[in-house]
């Protein structure tokens, strides 16, 4: 197929070809765990990616080893970007080595992201498992700025240990805003730890919101978003009103080569950030 | 009433989520020897494989239910706060708490007789289905949870 019929991926015209990546520079490293750092990126020229919505990710490219879709954790109108990644493959392994002054490809921003907008007026539940928090972040900074706009928001957060917690110091600092419910929790502890132990499920019960009217966003691993979901629904949230941030092998990431195929939805495309309605029946087979 | 109650502990049991509902007679039959007690944190209120004799109410505070292991330190394995029981071994033979209980924080709780909730069960089943039945949930959901944490769900 002819590269001309290639679909806009969103980037800037100057971006040229929308498999080329467009260097940017670590500016910062900022070590969240054992296995995850959190970088600073800048455009290395004026030639930058395009806005980013919250939930979108972009293709980060470790020059030399291959790409990886690294979901947005942040970033500024100037063009800087944030990125969390954590130390799995090849890939995101020389992604977590990169330093200061280093170069890196960034493609992007694709795929539907949180549907912020159409959640004003209504209460939220965010639940973030794992490295379910970088996702999940710029929305969580763009429901802050138009807090009035929505009803009560509770945060969930959960992780294995107190030392697998990401962005711990910003979530200590949420949890002391008076508009706002945090809980933290993780499944086991030592002694120096006084926050909740228990599986992220267990806090749902206790999170205050209308069901009726509300909203939730949960993003992890398949497993804590399917659990989670499940304890949603059970409190009556409606499944339509649940979305969930879905993660599969993407390679093109705009919906051409089928690596992120999932049933009739391309991931990199239709999603991430899916419906727990549409993907219910799915999150229940061994394999799609 | 019977005198020996002390009625303040009735009003909480009688309070407490778990006994909702269950006939007052009941509630004072098991608040006799009952009573308030307050922990600050740190302060370990149960040790594993001391003599479990007691069901606890948690009326305000957070304790931590930690397991032990000979070459390890403690590990907390669970959480519990107000409006939950902490406790079942008074239940179960030999009457061995099977982990620590340590306050998180000042901790207020209610403490309960196993011998005489036991005797009490035993006596009048129509009450020991009703606790039972309340119990059993409660259980349920713990080891559910249990298994939750065993998928490792934020695993890779």
């Amino acid at each position: 197929m002819a590269v001309s019929t290639l679909p806009d991926p969103a980037s800037p015209a100057d971006a040229g070809h929308p498999l080329a990546p467009i260097p940017y520079v670590v500016r910062a490293v900022a070590t969240e765990t054992p296995d995850i750092v959190t970088l600073t990126l800048v455009p290395r020229s004026t030639k930058r990616t395009g806005p980013f919505r919250p939930g979108q990710f972009n293709m980060l490219y470790a020059f030399g080893v291959g790409e990886s879709a690294i979901s947005i954790s942040g970033g500024s109108p100037d063009g800087q970007l944030i990125h969390t990644v954590q130390s799995l493959g090849k890939v995101s392994n020389a992604l977590t080595r990169l330093t200061p002054g280093d170069t890196v490809g960034v493609r992007g921003p694709y795929g539907r992201g949180w549907p912020v907008a159409e959640a004003k007026g209504r209460d939220l539940v965010i639940v973030a498992g794992g490295l379910g928090l970088p996702p999940l972040r710029p929305a969580l900074y763009e429901i802050f700025r138009n807090r009035e706009a929505y009803g009560r928001v509770e945060i969930i957060d959960g992780a294995r240990t107190p030392k697998n917690l990401v962005f711990y110091d910003e979530v200590q600092g949420w949890r002391r805003r008076s508009d706002l419910r945090v809980q933290v929790t993780v499944d086991s502890a030592g002694r120096d730890w006084y926050g909740d132990v228990g599986v992220v499920t267990t806090r749902i019960p206790d999170a205050r919101f209308d069901p009726e009217r509300t909203t939730a966003f949960v993003c992890g691993p398949e497993i804590m978003m399917k659990l989670t979901a499940q304890a949603l629904v059970a409190r009556k949230v409606p499944a339509e009103t649940i979305f969930l941030s879905m993660e599969r092998n993407m390679k093109c990431a705009i919906g051409f080569c089928g690596h992120c195929q999932y049933q009739s939805s391309f991931i990199c495309r239709d999603g991430p950030v899916l419906r727990y309605s549409a993907v219910q029946t799915l999150l229940n087979l061994k394999e799609v | 009433m019977n005198p020996e109650v002390n009625h303040k502990v009735v009003r909480e049991i009688a309070s407490h989520p778990f006994f909702h509902g269950m006939s007052r007679e009941f509630v004072e039959t098991i608040a006799v020897e009952g009573e308030e007690r307050l922990f600050v944190a740190d302060d370990m209120i149960a040790s594993e494989g001391g003599e479990a004799d007691v069901l606890y109410l948690v009326l305000e505070g957070k304790v931590a239910l930690e397991l032990e292991a000979a070459d390890r330190p403690p590990i907390t394995v669970q959480t519990v706060g107000p409006g939950e029981l902490v406790g079942w071994s008074w239940l179960v033979p030999p009457h061995r708490w099977r982990f620590n209980v340590r306050a998180l924080k000042r901790t207020r709780l209610v403490a309960l007789d196993g011998g005489i909730i036991r005797r009490t069960l035993h006596a009048r089943p129509d009450w020991g289905f009703e606790f039972m039945v309340r119990f059993m949930p409660l259980l349920a959901e713990r080891l559910e949870n249990t298994r939750i944490q065993l998928l490792d769900i934020y695993g890779r």
